[in-house]
């Protein structure tokens, strides 16, 4: 059917063959994205799983940690990648009207959030680190002695689960210099921004972690 | 295109309301609520993820098939949760013993 074959110079020059028009392949790509989400959301919520448990049957214990934990520390660090998450929102959205300088301004805000954050985080483990609180390392509970085992197992949770969450700080770092580089070579506009809304959305689920990890760490027990 | 631009008003909005709803979680910890303090914890959180989720992450523009899709993921996970403590939280109901 040759004849009824879109001209080249029509075709937009990211429409991947497979896909009948950008539409399709933006919608596509979106459900695709949302699709990886879903098993990062069983990822997670797999420790956030075994962590309710745990709680249930530790509920002093695990109340007890919180003297450790720094909540205005924490609290920062939340309304930092909240903050994140409205510049790359302002991104993706620089990217759908096609403006390469504020794509360029947002994208870079973005990243100095998301360093802000992980720079935070990682005091807090030199902190934890000091104060004798790492499990397995020297691991040391001299105020509530009868915690000495079941408090450990809310730090193994504390540190696998914001471990991961500052895992896939990193990659989203990656990925945001990626689109950086990219910004620079190809011209986003409405047609196209795919790469800028995807990389948004993992962004954004990234925070969503964060807001749930946060209540359920730092403020178990603060009012005690 | 189905995907329309929001307007920058929007997205200041519901980060305002993000940072406040963070404020006030931090804030009520500090409250003796007994039971209640997880509950209202958790009520927050889900508030804010569903703003970041409707809006930032633009799903209600998106098409009915992708809605479904983020609720499905949300509902597994809640089966996940919801089926785990219907043993861990009702064990004690058992004494010790009568297990079977």
């Amino acid at each position: 059917m040759a004849d009824q074959a879109v001209p080249m110079e029509q075709h937009s020059p990211f429409l991947q063959h497979h896909f009948d028009d950008l539409d399709q392949q933006l919608d596509s790509s979106t459900l695709g994205m949302w699709v990886f989400l879903l098993t990062e959301i069983m990822f997670f919520g797999g420790m956030f799983g075994a962590y309710t448990i745990y709680r249930s049957m530790y509920p002093e214990a695990f109340a007890s940690t919180s003297r450790h934990m720094i909540p205005w520390l924490g609290g920062i660090n939340t309304a930092v990648l909240i903050c994140s998450s409205l510049t790359m929102a302002l991104a993706v959205r620089s990217a759908q009207i096609g403006k390469r300088n504020l794509i360029r301004i947002f994208l870079i805000a973005t990243m100095i959030f998301g360093i802000a954050f992980i720079g935070v985080k990682f005091t807090e483990y030199y902190l934890h680190w000091k104060d004798h609180l790492v499990p397995w390392a020297g691991f040391q509970y001299p105020e509530a002695p009868q915690f000495f085992r079941q408090a450990q197992i809310l730090f193994c949770f504390y540190f696998f689960m914001t471990g991961f969450h500052a895992l896939h700080m990193f990659v989203g770092l990656g990925l945001l210099t990626w689109l950086l580089i990219k910004n620079e070579r190809i011209t986003f506009g409405p047609t196209y921004y795919n790469p800028v809304e995807i990389t948004g959305l993992y962004w954004h689920f990234v925070d969503i972690v964060w807001i749930f990890l946060f209540p359920l760490l730092y403020l178990i027990g603060a009012h005690s | 295109m189905n995907h329309h631009v929001m307007p920058v008003r929007t997205y200041v909005l519901i980060w305002l309301v993000l940072i406040i709803a963070t404020g006030t979680t931090l804030g009520v910890a500090y409250i003796d609520l007994g039971p209640w303090n997880i509950v209202v914890a958790m009520m927050i959180a889900f508030t804010k993820m569903s703003l970041v989720v409707l809006f930032f992450m633009h799903v209600k523009q998106q098409s009915n098939l992708t809605k479904l899709f983020v609720v499905a993921g949300f509902f597994f996970l809640a089966i996940l949760i919801f089926v785990a403590m219907t043993d861990y939280g009702t064990r004690s109901w058992i004494p010790p013993g009568n297990m079977w």
